[in-house]
This record gives structure tokens, C-alpha cells and sequence, in this order.
């Protein structure tokens, strides 16, 4: 009889673990992103193409590769909001070089580097002068892009030698995976490894749950955040790069915006606006639901500018639903525990 | 013990005035070196164009300057104004009867419908503004543009009474500053004289507290959301009315300078702090740095750079402002 009681405990655990594991927000996500591609591939004409495989995971590429230092960034409790216009001195800067008749291989590491060093203007007005990050990153999003245009102005620069736009647009083997995606694969793999698997990737959500706890436990809270920026810059600089070779044109407004799709993900991957939570394969599923919705709806002619209704809307749904399902719960809990009560 | 009591008030006040001061200092500044240089900036056509464009900027800079005392922000202003821009122009190339005052007021009611969807999902949906308003730029955004296409209202198509009205002036004085004038003017009476004002500061200084003290805080953040809509949208009349041409991309980034207009002008990003006034004066400031590089021939596309080094600069100096009165206190303190 006892025994019975408990194997029937155990079973009732385990159905309570998985349907815990499901309630989770990631794992909704994977499944709706999921449930989007094969949806898709089935209703939409030409979704399911190889063809259109290929610029699904080029469209991805910025947004996914932002994302990354991003999540870090946002688990840590903190945001960086100029990455975009990061992105766009970047690509002038580039372009500029490359008329002063620089060759490629020594600006791709000199816009990796200034990337990195506007990462750290933004880590050290953040960290060591302790600004709100929104304030700053809202005003760097506005100076970086202003140098942007200082630098390049508004024209375009567009003769980069084929060698290199080619390897970003091409595939493997002539076959529908493009090369690119090895690059997101092994930055993933990298960032997913750091943040779930190492004593620094435990210490940002650390921070990111208390900052103060975190640094009364030994973890120097500023250097790391410091650090983070940097990263975010550095990545920032790199895929503006991509973005020039991709599109084979230096301009001032290269990613104008993308701030907005590569918070968006972040946040529809999972990760709390508010730091302490979140995950990497999360982050990476909330990527694949955005542009698999805009790579969709575009097949249906939906325009642009129309795209950014979807996005803007996943946004704010992406923090009001998990809050309107935890509301719905405590009430439910309330009720429960007040039956409780009278009884 | 009554002069410990009485120095950080003092103090508090003192800052204050030396905050507005110094913004009315560098215009000073500015506006001597630029005139020193080519003396027809301060003619009266050119302080003309610099009026109008400041109440446009002024306008919204006082709905931004009541949402960030409470500790919010609203990123959605630019858009707010394309959508109500584009609204009243269509409707007033269809109708072209209608007075200035419906135009008006369909524009208010069109920010004011914005406002009540930014308000509604901070407060009930308890999700940050700055997500909120950063979705709902490119959501109001994106209406326009599907509403809009290609297509702009011209000029032409546009009645003359709705056209001239940027221009017309009552006692030498534009109607859109005058607009400006009395939108600056009259919010900030409301926020420091009336006690609505003086309950949105205090949920800016402490949220948890405003609400234990029994302030409505709902209502207020709603208001303050649905003031900040309303008077962006009334500023999408005065552009449609200033331009003549409007598309769905009017108003793009316009949400930057209105930030940096409020910010430079003193309000303090924490909340709690800063003046309607300053904004004013911070709308003001930006505009004559605009004006300024073009008479001294600087290339244009500094402009944005320094809206965005200007942002930083003034939380760079709130945060010293800040330091210093917490040393200050403490000095006073183990004095006593």
C-alpha cells in the first residue's frame, strides 16, 4: 500500500516536472518556433525552399550574432541600445578606409577593434562613472550614428572585392548552407558554453539577480559588466562588417533600427528585461521565430515598414504575456490556498 | 540644528537655478559667437525659423519632461507625431472646410488614444516603458506606413487657412510659439503649483512610497502617458501645418532630440527632479545649435553626434550634481 502511495507520488512528481520544464517560458518558445516553421513551410509558397533557407539565415545573421553579447548584456540587468549604430560606424568607417585604399584584411580587424573601443565608452560611463544604461546607450545609439554620417556622409561605397562579399552571400559546396552559419554556429556554441557552463556565466545571473549580493560575494560586478560592453561593441563592429560585404555597401545608415529586433529577440528568447533570467538556446529560438514571421510574411508581400508592426508588437507581448500568465497564476494560487482555508 | 535642517533645501534649489542658468549661459555664448561671425543670424527672419522649429520640439519636450519626473520614459513620440501628421493632413486635403481648431483637436485625440495604449500596458500590464514605448515606435510607425504606402500629402492639396496658420501671427507673435508658449507655460504650472504635479514628482522620486502614501498612482502614470501622446500629437498639426508636405516617415528619430531636449534641460533620467521650464530651454538650446552650424558652415551631419554627446554630457553632470549633494549631506552629518 505504501509503496504503491509512493510510486504513485513518484509518477505524479515526474508528470509535475515535465509539465514544469514546459511551462517554461523557453520552452514555449521553441515549440511556437517550431510550430511557426512547419506551419509555414506548409501554407506559405516557396517558405520551405532551400533557396529561401539560405536568406532566412543570412537575414538572421546581424540579429542573431548581436544577440548574443546582448543576452549577457540584458541578464546582467543592464542594456545596450546603441549596438545599431555600432554597427553603422562600423560600416562607414570601413568604407572609408577602403577609399584611402587600405586592403580588406587589415580593416576588418581595425573595425573589430573600434567596435570594441566604443563598447568601452559605453562600459566605462555605465561602470565606472555608474550611469543608468538606458540614458547612455540611448545617447551613444544617437552619437555613434551621428559619426557615422560625419565620417562617410551620405553616400555609399559599394566596389569591395568579390572574394569577400561572396564568402559572406555564398554557401557551402555550392549546397544551401550558408557559410555564415558556421560563424553563428561556433559564436553560439561559445557564448551558450560561457553562460550556462562556467563560474562567469553563474556570476551574470548573479549580478543580474542582485547586484549587490553578487558583489558582496566576491564577484567584481563592475569589471564584468565592463567587459560585457566591450564584447557587445566588438561583436557590434564585426557584424557591420558582414552587413557592408553582405549588401556590398559602405553606408551611414547600414542597421538603422536593429536595436529594436535584436532586443526583441533577446526578450522573446526568455530573458527578463529586469536580469537574472533567461537562456541561450531561448535566445537563439526567439531569433529563428522573428525572421522565420518577417521572412513569411515578406513572401506574402507584406512590405517593410509593415514588418516592423510584427516586431514591435512581439516586443511588448514578448514581457506582457509571461507577466499576464504569472498574475493568472497567483490568483489561481491565492484561490487554491483560500479553499484551503475553509476547509 | 534648524541651519542643518535648512542647508540641503538651499542647496537642492540653489542647483536647480545654476542647472537652468548654465543652459541659458551657453545660449548666450553661442548665440554671441555664431552672431560675432555672421550677424544676419540674428535677423529677424532667421530668429523667426529658429522659434518655429523650437515649438515644435518644445512642445513635445514638455510631455516627455512629465513621463521621465515619474521615471518612465516615452520612445514613441516620433511616431505619434508621423501618425497624427499624416491624420489630420489627409483629412483636411479631403475636408478642406474644416477650421484649425478640429485639426487640432483630432490631433490631441489621436496622441492622447497613443498615450492611453503606452499608459495601459506600463501601469496594468506592468511591463517597462522602455519597452512598451520602444515597441509602439515602430508599431505606430509601421501604421502609418501601411496606411500611407508611397503616397504624401503636398502642399497643394492642402487648404490655405491649415497652411497659413504656421505663419500668422497674433501681436508679431507666431501662433505655433505662442501654441508652444502656453503648452510649455501651462504644464509647468500644473507640475509645480497644482498638487498633481507635486504627486507625479514624488512617484518619480519613490514609486513604493507614492503609493504607500495614498497617491493614485495608476491615474497619474495614465495621465501623464496620455499628456505625453496628446502633445506629441498636437506637435504632428503644428508639422503638418509648419511643412505642407507630410509622408510616413514625418517625425523619424525626432524622439532623440526630444530625449536629449529634456535631459540637457535638467530632468533627471532617475525622475523626481527637473523642471518643464528646462526642457523648454533644452528644446531651445538644441535648435540654436542646429541653427548655429548651418550659419557658421559646419557640415550638417555633425548635428546628431552632437545631440548625442549633448545626452551624455548632461547625465555626466547630473551624476556629479548628485555625488557632490550626498557628500555634502554626509560632510554636514559627521559634523554634527
Amino acid at each position: 500500500m505504501s509503496d504503491l502511495a509512493r510510486g504513485g507520488k513518484q509518477k505524479d512528481n515526474a508528470v509535475l516536472e515535465v509539465r514544469r520544464r514546459l511551462a517554461t517560458w523557453d520552452s514555449i518558445i521553441v515549440l511556437l518556433t517550431v510550430f511557426v516553421l512547419v506551419v509555414a513551410s506548409f501554407s506559405v509558397t516557396n517558405f520551405g525552399t532551400s533557396r529561401n533557407f539560405t536568406f532566412m539565415i543570412l537575414d538572421l545573421l546581424p540579429i542573431v550574432l548581436v544577440a548574443l553579447p546582448m543576452t549577457f548584456i540584458i541578464v546582467t540587468g543592464e542594456i545596450d541600445l546603441s549596438v545599431a549604430s555600432t554597427l553603422g560606424l562600423a560600416s562607414s568607417i570601413m568604407g572609408y578606409l577602403w577609399n584611402q585604399g587600405l586592403s580588406i584584411e587589415s580593416i576588418i580587424p581595425i573595425c573589430v577593434v573600434v567596435g570594441a573601443v566604443l563598447g568601452a565608452i559605453n562600459g566605462f560611463l555605465v561602470t565606472g562613472l555608474g550611469l543608468p544604461s538606458l540614458a547612455v546607450t540611448i545617447g551613444t545609439l544617437a552619437l555613434y550614428r551621428g559619426l557615422a554620417f560625419v565620417v562617410l556622409g551620405d553616400g555609399a561605397v559599394a566596389d569591395f572585392p568579390f572574394t569577400y562579399t561572396g564568402w559572406v552571400t555564398g554557401t557551402i559546396g555550392d549546397g544551401p548552407v550558408p557559410n555564415v552559419l558556421v560563424l553563428i554556429l561556433v559564436l553560439a556554441a561559445i557564448f551558450g558554453v560561457i553562460l550556462h557552463a562556467t563560474p562567469f556565466g553563474r556570476s551574470l545571473f548573479a549580478i543580474g539577480a542582485n547586484a549587490q549580493a553578487a558583489h558582496f560575494s566576491g564577484i567584481r560586478v563592475a569589471r564584468t559588466k565592463f567587459w560585457l560592453y566591450v564584447v557587445s561593441g566588438a561583436v557590434a563592429g564585426l557584424v557591420g562588417v558582414l552587413w557592408t560585404l553582405r549588401y556590398s555597401s559602405a553606408r551611414a545608415d547600414n542597421g538603422a533600427g536593429l536595436e529594436l529586433a535584436v532586443v526583441a529577440a533577446v526578450l522573446l528568447g526568455g530573458v527578463s528585461i529586469f536580469g537574472g533570467k533567461g537562456s541561450l538556446p531561448g535566445v537563439l529560438a526567439g531569433v529563428v521565430l522573428l525572421a522565420a514571421l518577417q521572412n513569411a510574411l515578406r513572401l506574402q508581400d507584406v512590405s517593410g515598414q509593415a514588418l516592423n508592426i510584427v516586431t514591435g508588437a512581439l516586443l511588448v507581448l514578448s514581457v506582457l504575456l509571461p507577466n499576464i500568465a504569472t498574475s493568472i497564476r497567483t490568483t489561481w494560487q491565492r484561490r487554491k490556498l483560500r479553499r484551503a482555508a475553509t476547509v | 540644528m534648524t541651519a542643518t535642517a535648512t542647508a540641503p533645501r538651499h542647496l537642492l534649489s540653489g542647483l536647480v537655478k545654476v542647472r537652468e542658468l548654465g543652459i541659458i549661459l551657453a545660449l548666450v555664448l553661442l548665440v554671441g559667437y555664431t552672431a560675432a561671425s555672421n550677424p544676419r543670424f540674428l535677423s529677424g527672419q532667421s530668429i523667426r525659423d529658429i522659434l518655429l522649429n523650437t515649438a515644435i520640439l518644445a512642445v513635445m519636450a514638455a510631455g516627455q519632461a512629465v513621463v521621465v519626473i515619474t521615471r518612465n520614459i516615452d520612445l514613441s513620440v516620433g511616431s505619434v507625431l508621423g501618425l497624427s501628421a499624416f491624420t489630420v493632413a489627409t483629412m483636411m486635403s479631403d475636408n478642406p472646410g474644416l477650421p484649425m481648431v478640429v485639426a487640432i483637436l483630432v490631433g490631441l485625440a489621436v496622441g492622447g488614444a497613443a498615450g492611453v495604449l503606452n499608459g495601459v500596458l506600463v501601469r496594468y500590464g506592468r511591463v517597462p516603458a522602455l519597452v512598451v514605448t520602444l515597441g509602439t515606435l515602430y508599431m505606430f510607425r509601421g501604421v502609418t506606413y501601411s496606411w500611407a504606402g508611397g503616397q504624401q500629402v503636398n502642399a497643394d492639396e492642402l487648404p490655405r487657412h491649415f497652411l497659413t496658420f504656421a505663419n500668422d501671427a497674433v501681436l508679431g507673435i507666431p501662433w505655433l510659439v505662442l501654441i508652444a508658449l502656453v503648452v510649455v507655460g501651462g504644464v509647468a504650472l500644473l507640475m509645480r503649483n497644482y498638487r498633481v504635479g507635486r504627486e507625479l514628482y514624488a512617484m518619480g522620486s519613490s514609486p513604493q512610497a507614492a503609493e504607500l502614501a495614498g497617491i493614485k498612482v495608476a491615474r497619474n502614470l495614465l495621465g501623464a502617458f496620455i499628456l505625453s501622446g496628446a502633445l506629441a500629437g498636437l506637435a504632428g498639426v503644428l508639422f503638418a501645418a509648419r511643412f505642407g508636405t507630410v509622408d510616413a516617415a514625418a517625425g523619424t528619430g525626432l524622439e532623440l532630440n526630444v530625449v536629449a531636449a529634456v535631459v540637457v534641460g535638467g530632468v533627471a533620467v532617475f525622475g523626481g527632479s527637473g523642471t518643464v521650464w528646462g526642457a523648454g530651454l533644452g528644446a531651445l538650446l538644441l535648435t540654436v545649435i542646429g541653427s548655429s552650424l548651418t550659419v557658421l558652415d559646419i557640415n550638417q551631419f555633425w548635428q546628431q553626434a552632437i545631440v548625442g554627446a549633448l545626452i551624455i554630457l548632461a547625465i555626466c553632470a547630473d551624476r556629479l550634481v548628485a555625488v557632490r549633494i550626498a557628500r555634502s549631506l554626509r560632510k554636514k552629518d559627521s559634523h554634527v
